[in-house]
């Protein structure tokens, strides 16, 4: 049962590391995929299934889904078919092949070895909810909160306003601290003084 | 790993490499509320980490919404490029 946990462990370290040394975006997002699913694992081995469960839903499931919809938002257009070529080539996702099936075939030992309890035993989804809504009511109501405002505050930020194009000009010449014609006010100046 | 996600943070440029970090360190955060509930048998580290789990959540939500306007205006991720910019 140990060694499950230490080898969860490090296969989530390693797949972290390998984030952090990949120069593309959707190789270093198939990594943090492979991490969070190692701490998952490890969660399950700790004796925190429902924790676990979730881990692998909401972090690896919708949280990716969301990093990979803005990856391919900005990479509209932008030498589509040749990255997508390289992508596919094999040295590219062994790695995380590799690792994700060496957290597979803990998943099935532990599958079949019944449910585990390092330290002191299991807590199950019961005991979990019990002091979720007892206790910490106060907290999951801040929480529903705080995912409404996250909601609402997306929502505002994404959605494509019909602004007046901004013009580009090069840094620090006089006609970009002179131009004011965008959306984007300087704080504090008047337009009426500078624009002719 | 909160160390690694800091690492991370400090040395990536990219916006969207800050916001991955940023998660691992949640992550590495939420991990340790858990193995202490486990230790000393207690239900209150997995209820905090679902509450980190919440703000993870909301947080990468604004994050990235914040990024794709950065990028739809300045045509770039580069954090150094960004700190230049005056309005």
């Amino acid at each position: 049962m140990e060694l499950t946990f230490y080898i969860a462990g490090a296969v989530a370290v390693l797949a972290t590391v390998g984030m952090l040394t990949r120069l593309n975006l959707v190789h270093a997002l198939l990594y943090l995929v492979v991490s969070l699913l190692g701490v998952a694992v490890v969660f399950f081995v700790l004796g925190a299934p429902f924790v676990a469960a979730l881990e692998a839903i909401v972090y690896a499931g919708a949280i990716m889904v969301l990093f990979l919809f803005v990856v391919m938002m900005l990479n509209v257009g932008r030498l589509a078919a040749e990255t997508e070529k390289q992508w596919l080539t094999p040295g590219i996702w062994t790695g995380p092949l590799i690792l994700a099936s060496i957290l597979m075939i803990e998943v099935v030992y532990l599958a079949r070895g019944g449910s585990a309890g390092l330290g002191a035993g299991e807590l199950g989804p019961k005991e979990v909810g019990i002091a979720l809504f007892g206790p910490y009511m106060i907290g999951v109501e801040l929480a529903s909160m705080l995912l409404l405002g996250g909601l609402v505050g997306a929502y505002h930020l994404g959605c494509r306003k019909a602004e007046k194009p901004e013009i580009q000009h090069d840094a620090d010449t006089h006609e970009r601290w002179a131009d004011t014609s965008g959306d984007l006010v300087l704080a504090g100046t008047d337009r009426s003084a500078r624009t002719p | 790993m909160f160390s690694l996600g800091l690492t991370g943070l400090l040395v990536r440029r990219n916006l969207i490499f800050v916001l991955m970090s940023l998660e691992v360190m949640l992550n590495a955060a939420g991990l340790a509320f858990v193995v202490a509930g486990s230790r000393w048998h207690q239900a209150d580290g997995q209820v905090v980490f679902l509450f980190i789990l919440a703000m993870a959540a909301s947080e990468v939500a604004v994050g990235l919404a914040l990024v794709l306007q950065i990028y739809r205006r300045f045509k770039t991720l580069d954090v150094d490029a960004l700190s230049a910019m005056r309005g």
